[in-house]
């Protein structure tokens, strides 16, 4: 396959990596999305494209697109702090498989994106770096985990970023920001090189201005991993053109409305974004239906457990003794100072929550009743959403209640800050692939858009329908004043 | 003791011998420098993940179908937490509910009695690195984290610590035949901890067991179990109670002592690896497996006793061990002698081996040669004695028992009509000596036997030289 994503014409592939540069350095300072830049190197790849395009010679896929990384991934011989003070000097010996896809595809890397620490929150305000502003309006997050992601793509730093996804880490600030989120199903794109937050949900996520430049990469970077054993080798394909052929006539094409998110509480602005999109649906054929998912209240809990438990085991590597953060330590010390020290002063307040709130989940005593538990309510939720795709194509769902949260609005108040993530974190749980369209701006300006969702290994489906909401609110026209 | 009942079960680690680590493409084998077999896997690096190494299932399988286990065919790996520096992402890859191998047992002879232990599970895992403590600073080694190790459990189905010794080294021998671990115990590739609790003689319940571990011989086996077993004894026969710990054992002070007790056992969180899927094995992989499983020790020893027609005890000692199983074979196909061959292996070979410390790939004795030695003998070309010489001389240059007879000047007179001269002369030598043995003093017929033996220089053939002297001292 072929893909050439357009970044204009005319100039050269360095001049505009180098006018890219002078644009986030002079207009990120206040927006915060990135951690590093990778100026030297990004020039030298852009050098590289050029060259191609010129000889006509061997032209990449990804010839020339730039990108931000969110820094969860690991791009070796750059630091890669996951947002953290634990790895806030970390430079990993090796490519995360993606970006070694990304870097043989011609991409030019412009640098790491900034995100909630070990991509835990809603927010981006638990960065050790700070947090990352919305471009729309900078007294509000650019929402979370990959905050720094899609405040890249809508600032138009970056074409492309790649973010992570482990309960609408990618949907929900593609949502704030005004930007195509999309998270692949689970298992599409390898984890090789991701730092790990909870294994069985996690998954790469692509953000762009418009939909099928998304999918496009997502089809370049995913498929089968042998350093990924979860990765498939499903001969789906994420890309597929016949959706975007047929993208305007949905005559035959179902889409399910659940009635259990149509019954929660969401502020008129989400309301008013999912009647749009149904009508938009249902004007080129789509065939509205309601479905049930009849244990999804019990989504947020269930994905607490789960992803707290993966994580506190994933984040027990950090130790300060191969590589991380050490404390101040000497040889008078016990090993359990040691440790203590070096966790205690390397990870943040929301990261010890979880670690704390997982292992609770795992001991003995409590495991039945935590863990397993969860375990249980997960197979039943993916059996209930099963059942829902025998009925439909895709699901249209809120990403979540309200558009961007002003900064600092639930300090203190952790609890209410999971309960935000009702429509998103079940589709992780179920491994599904979910997109997030934006539709429009909300009196105050703020992008608000809804999400897709398909079932496993139907991304062409999220194409197909993602393509038609974007025919007819053409988001990508607007772009944030910075 | 006799109030008491012993039960005893063990743990053995076996350190599995492929090329590669088990979830890591690193060597798994030798290094000459520390932290030499590395990678971001084995070190636990942000974003490495564990990938399933075959090999080491198969080798897994290999044990598990030896040790008479149901392969399952859907197994699961399981983390298991704690923190210390040599376990670089702060769990270990093991397996917990759903094991590799389960339900299986070995049968071993102790005492002349057949004894049988049952294996509760063996399962699949990674080794941690190696630390080393010096001056208030520790050196960690990462060559060996994720070696393959499968964990063998016994049931608690032994009762005296010689048999638990012995079950350990039978565990060792299949290894060994395999060819899938070296069974090393003082180098660490294969370990044993040792559990072990007394109960009131003929009650059922079990009571409080202790886990011994740090046991780095089958004689420390023996006897730390021993020390622990009467530890134990006296401490309930003065009504005191057991404390369900973890000891180690000094083997120079010959005791055990306490490492941590129940209270301070950690939580291990176990729960399955999100990052491995379950392990599924195919039937078609179990059966060719199995069909391709060497000969084993049992089996061996059975085939011994029925085609070299040698005694159990003989057939034991030889296959305790495949290289010196492989060793009797070819020496007793070249002697065509097999019991003389296994007498020879068992006393002079075993007893060189031994002193020497020599592994049989440095041996410079070849087992052809070694059966021809034992052929000169069958054809009276030397006798046992010079035999002796013979072998010892072979045993150091690597010649073949014909040339050193022949450079030595050693062969045998079996000449009939050169002995009977030399007898005839010896005997006209001594006319007085003879005169005496003929007037009754019987005692110089050792005389007339010591002269013939000098005079040939002591290669004379011992039996004609008997049956020509009675003929000629009688006439």
């Amino acid at each position: 396959m072929n893909i050439n994503i357009d970044e204009g014409s005319g100039t050269s592939v360095v001049s505009k990596i180098t006018e890219v540069f002078s644009k986030i350095e002079e207009k990120d300072s206040s927006i915060n999305s990135f951690i590093s830049l990778h100026k030297e190197d990004a020039l030298a790849s852009a050098a590289e494209s050029d060259k191609r395009f010129k000889s006509q010679e061997d032209v990449r896929p990804l010839e020339g697109v730039s990108f931000s990384i969110k820094d969860m991934f690991c791009v070796k011989g750059h630091k890669t702090t996951a947002g953290s003070k634990m790895l806030k000097d970390f430079v990993p010996p090796y490519d995360a498989t993606v970006i070694k896809r990304l870097k043989d595809a011609g991409a030019i890397i412009l640098g790491k994106a900034n995100q909630d620490e070990f991509a835990m929150g809603s927010t981006n305000e638990m960065s050790y770096f700070g947090a990352c502003k919305n471009p729309w309006n900078l007294k509000h997050v650019a929402g979370g985990s990959s905050g720094g992601s899609a405040a890249s793509v809508a600032a138009r730093f970056a074409k492309i970023s790649l973010g992570t996804d482990t309960g609408g880490s990618v949907r929900q600030p593609a949502h704030f920001c005004g930007t195509v989120g999309f998270k692949p199903t689970y298992g599409r794109v390898s984890r090789y090189g991701v730092v790990s937050f909870a294994s069985s949900l996690d998954q790469t996520g692509f953000f762009s201005l418009k939909v099928e430049d998304a999918f496009k990469v997502a089809q370049v970077v995913s498929g089968k991993d042998t350093f990924d054993q979860t990765t498939s080798s499903s001969e789906k394909v994420i890309y597929d053109s016949n959706s975007v052929d047929t993208a305007q006539d949905l005559k035959g094409f179902k889409v399910g409305l659940v009635k259990e998110f149509m019954d929660a509480d969401v502020d008129s602005d989400v309301a008013k974004a999912m009647e749009l999109s149904k009508n938009a649906l249902k004007a080129r054929g789509a065939e509205i239906v309601e479905v049930e998912l009849p244990l999804v209240e019990h989504g947020v809990p269930a994905y607490y457990l789960i992803a707290t438990s993966e994580a506190a085991s994933n984040l027990s590597r950090y130790d300060g003794v191969r590589y991380g953060h050490r404390a101040d330590v000497n040889t008078d010390m016990s090993l359990e100072e040691f440790y203590t020290l070096n966790r205690s002063e390397g990870f943040g307040p929301e990261v010890k929550r979880r670690i704390l709130l997982g292992n609770f989940s795992l001991s003995s005593g409590y495991i039945e009743a935590f863990y397993r538990k969860a375990c249980q309510l997960r197979r039943l939720m993916r059996e209930d959403y099963f059942k829902a795709f025998a009925k439909v194509d895709a699901i249209l769902a809120p990403v979540a209640s309200t558009a961007a949260f002003k900064l600092n609005a639930f300090e203190g108040d952790p609890l209410k800050k999971f309960l935000n993530d009702y429509f998103t974190v079940t589709v992780n749980l179920s491994g599904l692939p979910g997109l997030t369209v934006p539709v429009q701006k909300n009196e105050s300006g703020l992008p608000v858009g809804v999400q897709l969702i398909a079932n496993q290994f139907e991304e062409a489906k999220l194409l197909k329908a993602g393509l038609s909401l974007e025919d007819e609110f053409k988001f990508y026209e607007e772009a944030p004043d910075v | 003791m006799s109030n008491w009942d012993v039960v005893i079960g063990l743990e053995i680690h076996a350190q599995l011998q492929t090329d590669s680590k088990v979830f890591a493409p690193d060597s798994a084998g030798y290094s000459k420098h520390a932290n030499e077999n590395i990678s971001e896997i084995s070190l636990g690096y942000p974003g490495s993940l564990p990938t399933v190494n075959r090999m080491a299932v198969e080798y897994s399988i290999k044990i598990g179908l030896a040790l008479n286990c149901n392969i399952k065919k859907n197994s699961v790996f399981a983390r298991k937490h704690y923190f210390y520096p040599d376990l670089a992402k702060g769990y270990q890859i093991s397996q917990f509910e759903l094991p590799l191998c389960e339900d299986g047992s070995i049968d071993f002879m102790l005492d002349d009695k057949n004894v049988t232990v049952g294996i509760e599970r063996a399962h699949m895992e990674e080794d941690a690195g190696k630390s080393s403590h010096k001056g208030g600073y520790s050196l960690i080694d990462y060559n060996r984290a994720g070696v393959p190790l499968l964990e063998i459990v016994s049931k608690p189905d032994m009762t005296t610590s010689k048999q638990a010794a012995e079950y350990a080294r039978t565990v060792r021998n299949v290894l060994r035949y395999l060819e899938v671990c070296d069974g090393n115990l003082e180098e660490g590739s294969m370990r044993c901890d040792c559990n072990v609790s007394l109960k009131p003689k003929g009650q059922k319940e079990l009571g409080t067991k202790v886990e011994i571990k740090n046991i780095n011989s089958f004689r420390f086996i023996e006897k730390a179990l021993d020390f622990e077993i009467q530890r134990q004894a006296s401490l309930l026969e003065n009504n005191e109670s057991i404390s369900q710990e973890t000891r180690l054992y000094d083997s120079t002070k010959n005791k055990t002592f306490s490492m941590r007790s129940k209270e301070e056992a950690m939580d291990y969180r176990y729960f399955p690896d999100p990052d491995l899927l379950p392990l599924e094995v195919s039937d078609e992989l179990i059966e060719s497996i199995r069909k391709n499983l060497p000969e084993l020790p049992l089996e061996k020893k059975e085939r011994f006793k029925k085609d070299y027609e040698i005694p159990d005890y003989d057939a034991s000692v030889l296959t305790s061990d495949k290289d010196l199983a492989f060793y009797f074979e070819e020496s007793a196909k070249a002697s065509k002698n097999p019991k003389a061959t296994s007498n020879w292996i068992m006393g002079d070979f075993l007893k060189s081996l031994k002193e020497s410390q020599l592994s049989f790939e440095d041996l410079k004795v070849s087992p052809k040669d070694l059966g021809l030695l034992v052929q000169l003998i069958d054809k009276g070309e030397i006798s046992g004695k010079m035999a002796k010489q013979v072998f010892a001389d072979m045993w150091k240059s690597g010649e073949s028992p014909k040339a050193i007879v022949k450079s030595k000047g050693l062969s045998q007179i079996s000449d009939p009509e050169e002995v009977k001269s030399i007898v005839e002369g010896v005997v006209s030598a001594h006319p007085g000596q003879l005169a005496e043995y003929k007037s009754g003093k019987n005692k110089l017929f050792g005389f007339f036997v010591g002269q013939v033996m000098k005079e040939s220089k002591g290669q004379a053939n011992p039996e004609l030289v008997t049956k020509f002297l009675m003929e000629k001292l009688k006439s």
